[in-house]
């Protein structure tokens, strides 16, 4: 599976669980200095979950607003908005 | 103030990261952010029977652009874009009942039960060694939440217009 053929070092494993630790909200939060591997992925795969169901949540309220969009004015007040950033 | 405005008011600070595009280059919020719009023009243009297989098409759109955005260079945009292709290629076949042989899937074995968890919550994470899969999951991460607060970007503004024609609908003397 590893083609690489050299070892993984520790401190490259730890680097990429503080830089995984990082992206999550809760670790950021309390500022916490090191978590252990397996609460690291635990919280990880929740966060992923849970986003996965905000993308779920945010595709039906955008299902719901198409309805009620107006053809010309979102459009073009977005694509103004886009090209000023 | 324009959807990318919000989304810079709302997020970019919090990610606590100075440069981060130094090593890993990620795809400009502007570029997500007009192939996701394109997209849902191009849906709301389409007749669709029900806000439900709409809600689905937009669901889909959200990851394509974040796969496509991300390009081929991650492991996970590439095992998305495949699944993405190959759903293209042969619709889901909802009403026949599948065969028992595939409903129960074949259990990794050894390996950390978090770290299968982890395997299976991250596209293409199954085949990847240890190192790979949290460098994956961790660029996942950050693609995830950019596309999310452009949604949520975009369902504000929405809300916002929606609510400012309601109320000039009600007094049309008010429209500025």
């Amino acid at each position: 599976m590893s083609g690489r053929g050299r070892r993984i070092t520790d401190e490259e494993i730890n680097e990429l669980i503080s830089k995984l630790q990082s992206m999550l909200p809760e670790s950021r939060r309390r500022n916490a200095g090191r978590v252990s591997a397996s609460k690291l992925l635990k919280e990880t795969c929740s966060y992923i979950k849970s986003l996965h169901r905000e993308v779920d949540g945010l595709s039906d309220r955008l299902a719901g607003l198409m309805d009620t969009m107006d053809s010309n004015s979102p459009q073009a007040e977005i694509v103004r908005g886009l090209l000023r950033s | 103030m324009g959807v990318i405005d919000i989304m810079d008011a709302k997020g970019t600070s919090s990610l606590g990261n100075p440069n981060p595009n130094i090593l890993t280059p990620h795809p400009s919020k502007s570029s997500v952010a007009i192939r996701f719009l394109r997209v849902l023009s191009l849906v709301r243009h389409t007749a669709s029977s029900s806000p439900s297989s709409r809600a689905c098409r937009i669901r889909r759109a959200a990851c394509s652009c974040m796969a496509y955005s991300a390009g081929p260079r991650r492991a996970w945009s590439r095992a998305l874009l495949r699944k993405l292709v190959r759903r293209r290629r042969k619709p889901p076949r909802r009403d026949l009942p599948r065969p028992a042989a595939i409903i129960r899937r074949r259990r990794p074995v050894g390996g950390d039960r978090l770290e299968v968890a982890l395997r299976r919550v991250v596209p293409g994470g199954a085949g990847m060694e240890y190192c790979r899969l949290l460098e994956e999951a961790a660029d996942y991460v950050k693609c995830l939440v950019m596309q999310v607060r452009l949604m949520q970007s975009i369902v504000d503004f929405e809300s916002h217009v929606h609510s400012v024609n309601k109320r000039s609908e009600i007094d049309p003397g008010d429209r500025n």
